[in-house]
């Protein structure tokens, strides 16, 4: 048997356009208006992919979406694009392709062997098969043998976009009930949008033989297409498909915009597009899917379906063979027979499962000299590398007979997409004549079209749409249009679909249902007997319908076979719930420009030019931009941080702590609040005073700390981490919003609005004496832990005597605008003491030395403030506060908690890993976690590493030796208590 | 995507607000007993049907307010304020 090398006439490509292009490394042609998977078929190629467990041969299955086999790697490098359906990738010049999960090729693929090795294989294998000594040990080469294409390794240069759209009207697909909708609705002047998948409108017009109004249905579509271009109103989406339907008929839609140019497309063109769509009305025409029958040996290269076969001949001029046999439940593949014939192309026979045969058009097919088998199944097929004869025989019992052929067209009945009207929250029905779920009742306003509605036949397509757009319109206060007149041919008559969803008298095991995941009847049969019972469940055992095809054409046939292995009808067994995406969305589309610096605002601070200058190594701190460390020529980041540490200790040094939070609360009730908010004391705190606070949420765990200043008696400065000022805001604002309603307080976030330079060092005081106006520094008169407000260098500024170095600091704030002035002014002025600049790196080593608490860090969602020793301070305390009542559960006050303490090595050399455990050892020699390293850095002021952590018990069992394990290593390490450096605060007070 | 009518901003995408979960529970004072704290911290009802909720619009306003949305359909049938009662609603589809 040998193929026509020739193009049928007629068809929708240009045979005056050839298009090169290569497959697995070898040169085809093919022709503009060709898909690859078109263009490989006229070309012979029929093996197009490998099975993904077995590896088995596959060849082209379907001509669309459902295509499950056909799945290639496109190009290579960083514009590769993994599980690329060649069904739906348009042919451009010099187009690379490979077979995925093959090698050497997937015509050849060393790892066919794996098919001898089927039992080794059943359903849930790796919960099973691999156990001895653990699947561990085997899954590093069983993912290696199994699998779809690969993701790109290289950083993707195409670029995307995002775009928002909202509509009166979104009509899905533009076959003939979308186009009719479209046709209808568009003299409205309501804002229309209708999208289409594939590269030109028509749906199922472009692959069927059809007449419109008397005329070639594709001539109606190229008018309609006219028409609608000369509604402004209306805007048609080519090559885009709709992948998901969500809340408030919002649907998301990705199209491919440059997809069909390959990496030649022009530079400024997206290669995809991500449209979120909110529609006012929503209209449904996303057709039929056919379904394969199931029987033995059903995967092999050259069965197809009967629709697909039509859609290859009808559009691309392509035979998918030279003799074809059609095997069917229902009258539709008949067409596929008769299309074929009368383009001279053989049919060796039409085998129809039922009894009875079919309606009008089994006489066609007789009339055209087929024979036609009725009550005949097919009991298994033949050829390694593609089909070359099917074996059939009566259900009724007789004498098998093989019959020669190269393409086996297969129908099982239609399935109506309904994937977008599930996911939009409607109901289905499972439809008996159709043997399929159907729409059926919206809960969103849509309304499914044509096929999508389980109509069938052109002319009830084509009233349906063009009824779905009146009703739509109506819906939006549009007055009754009159009905579009459109007409075509009406359908022949048909006899009744009779299912025939796997054949039960032949293996189960070589049954196929799901090409992707090649899953069998065997398997779903298996799951039944272990007693799952829900589709879901099954899905998830067998894997059935998982894969990126998310079961198009499995999930019907599989649930058919379970609910007859559970002895139910297949109402009862249900559906699994549709989900987006309908067809998998690439992340470079959702992401859109999002990228880089466009993913997140950057925060840099008022003085981050003068960071630059002095050669600071920035880095991202809570999304601010901050120096780490300041480096001087020759220096590395560690000596840099080294030598900043020792600089801060013996004098003057300067540091940019802008980001740190403030927040302004204020109001009569001001103080009232905070009482409530701190688990300190605030109405005792004097103005001018500053303390330090702890904040829980109501689980009881510390969520952030920081310096609280009273400014006056209404007024306060809640001081929040770094990172943390827009969180508690938010958390401020949540309990005075919805909680306590009637207290009088406003909060305002002002962290941005001043700039903060921490002056720190025993130098400090003598070098702001003479820069500070209206305020006294003396010793007594501005201690730790005090405020001030005045002016510095005539700007005016707050001043707060807080520390988290250790030493003596003063943490200055003025105006943003201001703030870059005032580094450079504090700098100058110290230039002579040899000022230095010290980075956040600096920062947390000498805060690790006098054991300093860094929230987010040294705790964890565990911790509360008993943790933390805070126990004295909360006892003071008289009334409630947010977590209050959680620290008096059993589990907030037993034993054995991981509280903060330190823990230093006993080698000083060494470090501890932050995160290692240290252990307990329990009666019987067992050992577990009793708590981990949360901080560890080697202290210059000490010559040796140090460490932080929460451990069981921790300050409680201060001097005692605990072994640490970590990095694969254990070490032995001393806990003890956390301050390292002046633990009189000595230099504090300085 | 919701569609949500901010009391102060308007009509509104779901992608400017929080949701802060069920609303009126009412917090115990510090006397009360483990249990009901716990239920105060974790009990939630995740109804089928109509759910009260609150949710602040974040990126606007930065304003709580109380919804009661249909948890099936995601019908929003009522948007009142925070210290507002619950109002008399339609029957939620269940």
């Amino acid at each position: 048997m040998s193929l026509p090398k020739q193009r049928i006439p007629g068809a929708r490509i240009d045979t005056a356009k050839p298009v090169s292009f290569f497959f697995d490394g070898k040169p085809y042609q093919g022709y503009a208006g060709d898909t690859l998977a078109s263009a490989l078929l006229a070309n012979g190629v029929r093996i197009l992919g490998r099975g993904f467990k077995l590896h088995r041969p596959r060849g082209l299955l379907a001509a669309g979406k459902e295509e499950p086999n056909a799945l290639v790697q496109l190009e290579e490098g960083a514009f590769t694009e993994p599980n690329v359906r060649a069904t739906l990738q348009p042919l451009y010049a010099g187009l690379h392709a490979r077979g995925q999960n093959a090698w050497p090729s997937v015509g050849f693929d060393v790892l066919g062997i794996l098919g001898f090795f089927k039992p080794l294989f059943p359903a849930s294998f790796y919960y099973k098969t691999f156990m001895w000594p653990s699947w561990h040990w085997y899954e590093w080469a069983v993912r290696r043998l199994a699998g779809l294409g690969k993701a790109p390794r290289e950083r993707d240069p195409q670029h995307y976009q995002r775009q928002n759209v909202h509509c009166d009207l979104l009509i899905v697909g533009a076959g003939p009930a979308g186009l009719a909708a479209a046709l209808q609705a568009a003299p409205s002047g309501r804002r229309i949008l209708l999208i289409d998948e594939q590269e030109e409108a028509g749906g199922s017009l472009l692959a069927e033989r059809e007449t419109i109004d008397g005329k070639p249905a594709m001539d109606w579509v190229k008018a309609t297409l006219a028409t609608l271009a000369g509604h402004a109103n209306v805007q048609v989406l080519a090559r885009s498909t709709v992948t998901g339907y969500y809340d408030h008929n919002v649907l998301a839609a990705v199209e491919r915009v440059s997809n069909h140019l390959g990496p030649d497309a022009p530079a400024h063109l997206p290669r995809e597009r991500w449209w979120r769509i909110r529609a006012g009305q929503v209209i449904l025409a996303s057709g039929a899917m056919e379904r394969p029958l199931v029987f033995p040996d059903n995967d092999r290269p050259g069965v197809m379906l009967a629709s697909a076969v039509r859609h290859y001949l009808n559009r691309y001029g392509v035979a998918a063979g030279a003799r074809t046999v059609v095997f069917t439940c229902n009258d539709s593949a008949y067409r596929t027979a008769i299309d074929l014939a009368q383009r001279g192309i053989a049919v060796a026979a039409v085998v129809d499962t039922r009894a009875g045969g079919a309606g009008e058009l089994g006489e066609r097919v007789r009339g055209l000299g087929i024979a036609v088998h009725t009550g005949y199944r097919v009991l298994g097929t033949r050829g390694r590398r593609g089909l070359r004869a099917v074996r059939i025989a009566p259900h009724a019992g007789g004498a098998a007979m093989n019959i020669a052929c190269d393409v086996l067209a297969v129908s099982g009945g239609w399935s109506p997409v309904v994937h977008l009207f599930s996911q939009s929250g409607g109901s289905l029905r499972f439809d008996d004549g159709l043997q399929a779920f159907v729409p059926e009742r919206a809960v969103q306003a849509v309304a499914a079209a044509g096929a999508a509605a389980g109509v069938t036949g052109l002319a009830a397509a084509l009233a349906g749409g063009a009824e779905a757009a009146r009703t739509a319109l109506e819906a939006i206060g549009v007055a009754v249009l009159p009905a579009l007149a459109v007409t075509a041919a009406p359908a022949p008559a048909e006899r009744p679909l009779e299912p025939f969803w796997f054949t039960p008298d032949a293996a189960p095991e070589y049954q196929w249902l799901d090409f992707q995941y090649d899953v069998t009847v065997a398997d779903i049969a298996l799951a039944a007997r272990e007693n799952f019972v829900s589709v879901e469940h099954v899905k998830r055992y067998t894997t059935n319908g998982m894969s990126v095809d998310q079961g198009k054409t499995s999930n019907i046939n599989a649930l058919a076979v379970l609910a007859s292995s559970t002895g139910r009808a297949i109402p009862e067994v249900g559906t699994t719930r549709f989900r987006p995406p309908y067809h998998p969305v690439t992340l470079g589309a959702i992401a859109g420009r999002g990228l880089g610096e466009r993913y997140a605002p950057r925060l840099e601070t008022p003085i981050h030019e003068r960071h630059l200058e002095l050669g600071a190594q920035m880095d991202d701190y809570g999304g601010w931009q901050r120096p780490a460390c300041y480096l001087q020529p020759g220096e590395d980041e560690h000596r840099a941080v080294l030598r900043e540490t020792r600089e801060v200790r013996r004098g003057l040094a300067l540091f940019d702590g802008s980001p740190l939070g403030k927040i302004e609360v204020r109001g009569p009730d001001a103080a009232e609040f905070l009482e409530r908010v701190y688990i300190n004391s605030v109405r005792n705190l004097a103005p001018g005073r500053a303390r330090y606070g702890l904040m829980l949420n109501e689980l009881g765990i510390v969520i952030d700390d920081g310096v609280l200043v009273r400014l006056a008696e209404d007024h306060f400065l809640v001081h929040t981490t770094s990172g943390g000022s827009g969180r508690i805001f938010l958390m401020l604002e949540e309990w005075l919003q919805c909680e306590w309603t009637t207290l009088r307080v406003r909060c305002t976030n002002v962290t941005t609005q001043w700039a903060t330079v921490t002056l720190s060092g025993r130098g400090a005081r003598d070098l702001l004496a003479p820069l500070v106006q209206g305020i006294d520094l003396g010793r007594e008169a501005f201690p730790h832990m005090h405020f001030r407000t005045g002016s510095i260098a005539g700007v005016p500024a707050r001043i707060l005597r807080a520390s988290f170095t250790g030493e003596a600091s003063y943490e200055i704030s003025v105006p943003a605008n201001r703030g870059l002035d005032l580094w450079d002014t504090l700098h100058q002025a110290g230039s002579h003491e040899g000022i230095v600049a010290f980075g956040l790196e600096a920062l947390l080593m000498l805060r690790a030395e006098k054991g300093y608490l860094h929230v987010g860090a040294d705790t964890d969602g565990t911790t509360n403030p008993l943790d933390l020793g805070w126990g004295p301070v909360i006892a003071k305390k008289q009334s409630d506060f947010i977590g209050r009542r959680s620290l008096t559960t059993p589990n907030a006050t037993r034993e054995g908690r991981l509280c903060f303490c330190g823990i230093e090595p006993l080698d000083p050399s060494t470090a501890l890993p932050i995160g290692a455990h240290v252990l307990d050892t329990l009666p019987g020699g067992t050992r577990r976690s009793g708590g981990y390293v949360t901080s560890s850095c080697f202290s210059p002021a000490l010559g040796r590493w140090i460490g932080l952590g929460i451990v069981r018990d921790g300050p409680a069992r201060a001097g005692e030796i605990v072994t640490v394990a970590g990095n694969g290593i254990e070490m032995q390490a001393r806990l003890r208590g956390t301050v390292y450096v002046d633990p009189e605060g000595e230099r504090l007070h300085a | 995507m919701l569609q949500i009518d901010c009391p102060w901003c308007g009509r509104r995408d779901e992608d400017e607000f929080t949701c802060g979960g069920q609303s009126h529970i009412e917090r115990p004072a510090l006397g009360c007993s483990d249990e009901q704290w716990g239920d105060y911290l974790f009990a939630r009802i995740n109804p089928k049907g109509l759910s009260l909720e609150r949710w602040r619009h974040t990126y606007g306003c930065r304003q709580w307010f109380n919804m009661a949305r249909d948890t099936v359909s995601h019908r929003i049938l009522a948007i009142y304020g925070m210290t507002d009662p619950v109002p008399v609603l339609p029957e939620a589809r269940a």
